[in-house]
């Protein structure tokens, strides 16, 4: 199992002859992606790279029974492409484009809040399920099929969690990039609670910067409803306030969105935050060890009903770090 | 992208958002002619920078008479203003804005941004006007009021009379805040803004709302299809590095230490610099060269980190994904030869066909030291700037 995609899932890519959709979606079906076809408008009826091309969007639906789109149109369409999508009945749509302006995004979000389309993206390297199905630009060859489920608001910081958990021996079970755009599609909480449902994901690594307090979300949705472990980490530490870090939503405003509040957020909510990128892997890998050991091997539902203990424990320590951490929230020296 | 105000004014002006009489000048002489044209017998002199804090920095002047307009402007133009939130250097005044002197009897604030957790443009008001936001959002809270707008339904009049009353505007002058809001929100939809501020909007003696101040930030995203806004575009006002890093499609960011970063991808730079000062280190910059890491990209980074005098080590952090690691290693070689690089760069390069990239780096001959992994890349480039530093 995994989460959004799988193996059967039946992607088409819009943009689809373009030079990056080509790229692309020759990589796509090189993993094994079940690329079905692909739409461009004005070129319906063509054959490329062995795949129908449609005009619409609701064209390939209906030749193809594709249940997911892949978008690599240029900024100025993006949100035109990510609305046919949504009106097709498309139920996955991922948005790799990036520089989209933001009040376009401020109306596909409003109308996306009507319909049943997940959105992921814009502004991301997209969602892989490894060994099974790719929907974006990241490198499939870093991947290995496995226990970790992964959520960034950064591509390469993606492949980072992506490249150490694959060298820890832990594999990934699903990998989505939300983005690094200050309005966009699924946010950490979405992703989250799916990996929560997930019998293959084992724990999760969440990958967050500085801006919005979208890392505040996750911290009390975390709380509240994850059992599994997360192991989080928050670039920018660094970052000036009021400079915009490259992408458009890394910015802290007005002593909002620091990495600082992020970290104590997560730390609060029991996710092991680490402040070095360098040690997500290993982490990650010492938070499964013991779950992972041998003998608990046979009975693994019984293992997962045992988890509701640990919950509860973890819950109520939670609550007592939270304490300490408000307060030194709270005395915070303001910049 | 930022406007200046005059140019904000301008588009106020459009809009029929009422703004006081005023005009742009180059000169003394420019400023006590618009001075003439405008009457009197009370003029601001408002220095044109990319920043707020002006008059509290000497920025914005209140004279009574047309020497003293002519000493304010030419005490300005040329000249570098340093404001609270322009750094050290201070940004050059090249204009000077002259406006009537208004009178009033209370103001408010009023802005229109994006609200990031709701993903709406909100409209924000505050009874603390002629006051830093940051400093009422902190301290009184309570005097500051929002309303989200759904995009298919644009602002609405109750959204307008909700704010209005919160403010205990009446009569008339509630009925020009709802025009003026109106006015705001579709200058924000229809110009592709990303803020717009007035700060103060004030009431006058017989109960008119004016803009006293303006500020519109653009969406950079959305200037393409804005060719009248991009026109506007002042250049002078922003970093020459940064402006450099753009014109090539990179992103950079000055900081105040001595370790410089290339990096692809702007959350592996972000980690990048946090991991230089877990370690001890002090990050010169922010950096993202991108996905295509080419010679000539490199090249042009280079050049970029060498133009801060501070930097003592580069290190190069890349994870190659569908660019392969031996091209850009390949890349690094070649702008190192090209550009002469004479202080110590240690590289990181990692996936596609990282082996075969260090193979090219160890027989480049060139000074160049390879790191195993993120930490050791930290490690290795902090060593080598404190050597460089004695």
């Amino acid at each position: 199992m995994s989460i959004l995609i799988n193996r059967n899932t039946r992607v088409i890519c819009q943009g689809f002859t373009g030079r990056q959709g080509t790229f692309h979606s020759e990589q796509s079906l090189a993993y094994g992606t079940k690329l079905v076809g692909g739409v461009t408008p004005g070129r319906g009826g063509e054959v490329h790279l062995g795949q129908p091309v449609f005009d619409t969007v609701e064209a390939a639906v209906r030749a193809t029974g594709a249940t997911a789109s892949m978008i690599y149109v240029p900024a100025a369409f993006a949100a035109d492409a990510i609305l046919e999508a949504a009106d097709a009945g498309v139920e996955l749509i991922v948005c790799i484009t990036e520089g989209v302006p933001v009040n376009d995004m401020v109306r596909v979000k409003a109308t996306l809040a009507q319909s049943t389309a997940r959105l992921v993206g814009p502004n991301c390297p997209g969602v892989i399920t490894p060994e099974e199905c790719k929907l974006g630009i990241m490198p499939g060859f870093i991947h290995k099929k496995g226990a970790v489920g992964i959520v960034s608001r950064s591509g390469t910081l993606t492949y980072e969690a992506v490249f150490q958990t694959t060298n820890v021996g832990l594999g990934q079970s699903t990998c989505v990039g939300i983005g690094g755009d200050p309005v966009r599609g699924m946010g950490f909480v979405e992703v989250l609670e799916l990996f929560e449902r997930d019998p293959d994901t084992e724990g999760v690594i969440l990958v967050g910067e500085i801006g919005g307090s979208d890392e505040e979300a996750a911290a009390a949705y975390i709380k509240k409803y994850v059992a599994k472990p997360v192991v989080a980490y928050i670039a920018g530490v660094t970052a000036p306030p009021g400079k915009r870090m490259g992408h458009a939503g890394a910015i802290v405003a007005g002593g909002k969105g620091t990495a600082a509040e992020k970290f104590a957020a997560l730390a609060a909510a029991g996710a092991r935050t680490v402040k070095s990128p360098a040690d997500l892997g290993k982490t990650m890998r010492e938070m499964l060890r013991p779950r992972r050991a041998p003998h608990a091997r046979p009975a693994p539902r019984k293992a997962a009903a045992a988890k509701k203990k640990p919950r509860a424990v973890k819950k109520a320590r939670a609550k007592a770090a939270s304490r300490p951490a408000r307060a030194a929230r709270r005395h915070r020296k303001r910049p | 992208m930022n406007l200046h105000e005059y140019q904000a004014k301008d588009l106020f002006r459009q809009y029929g958002i009422p703004v006081p009489a005023g005009a742009v000048a180059a000169s003394a002489q420019e400023a006590i002619a618009a001075a003439q044209t405008l009457g009197g017998p009370l003029w601001v002199v408002k220095a044109q920078v990319h920043a707020g804090g002006r008059g509290k920095s000497g920025g914005v002047k209140l004279v009574r008479n047309l020497a003293a307009v002519r000493s304010a402007a030419a005490n300005m133009i040329g000249q570098r203003l340093v404001t609270a939130q322009t750094g050290a250097e201070g940004l050059p005044v090249e204009r000077v804005y002259v406006e009537l002197g208004s009178d009033f009897v209370r103001e408010i604030y009023v802005s229109l941004t994006l609200n990031r957790e709701q993903g709406r443009i909100a409209v924000i008001v505050s009874s603390a006007g002629g006051m830093d936001i940051e400093e009422v959002a902190a301290h009184t809270p309570e005097k500051i009021v929002t309303v989200n707008v759904h995009p298919a339904a644009g602002l609405q009049p109750y959204q307008c009379r909700k704010l209005a009353f919160a403010l205990k505007l009446k009569g008339e002058a509630m009925k020009e805040f709802q025009s003026i809001l109106m006015a705001l929100y579709r200058l924000y939809t229809e110009k592709d803004a990303s803020l717009l501020e007035i700060n103060p909007l004030i009431v006058t003696r017989d109960g008119r709302l004016v803009a006293l101040d303006a500020k519109i930030n653009i969406d950079a995203n959305a200037i393409f299809r804005q060719p009248g806004l991009a026109a506007l575009r002042d250049p002078e006002q922003e970093d020459p590095i940064e402006r450099r890093a753009s014109v090539h499609e990179l992103n950079y960011v000055s900081l105040d230490g001595d370790i410089a970063c290339m990096v692809n991808g702007a959350g592996l730079a972000m980690a990048t610099m946090d991991l230089i000062q877990l370690h001890g280190g002090h990050p010169a910059n922010f950096l993202d060269v991108g996905g295509g890491a080419t010679k000539e990209r490199v090249a042009v980074a280079f050049e970029l980190i060498f133009s801060n005098p501070k930097v003592r080590a580069v290190l190069i952090n890349i994870f190659g994904g569908i660019v392969r690691c031996d091209i850009i290693a390949e890349g690094v070689v070649a702008a190192v030869k090209e550009v002469g690089v004479a202080l110590p760069v240690v590289v990181r390069l990692e996936g596609t066909n990282a082996a075969l990239a260090r193979e090219i780096l160890a027989k480049s001959g060139l000074a160049i030291t390879a790191a195993a992994d993120l930490t050791d890349a930290a490690r290795k480039v902090i060593a080598l700037a404190k050597r460089g530093g004695e």
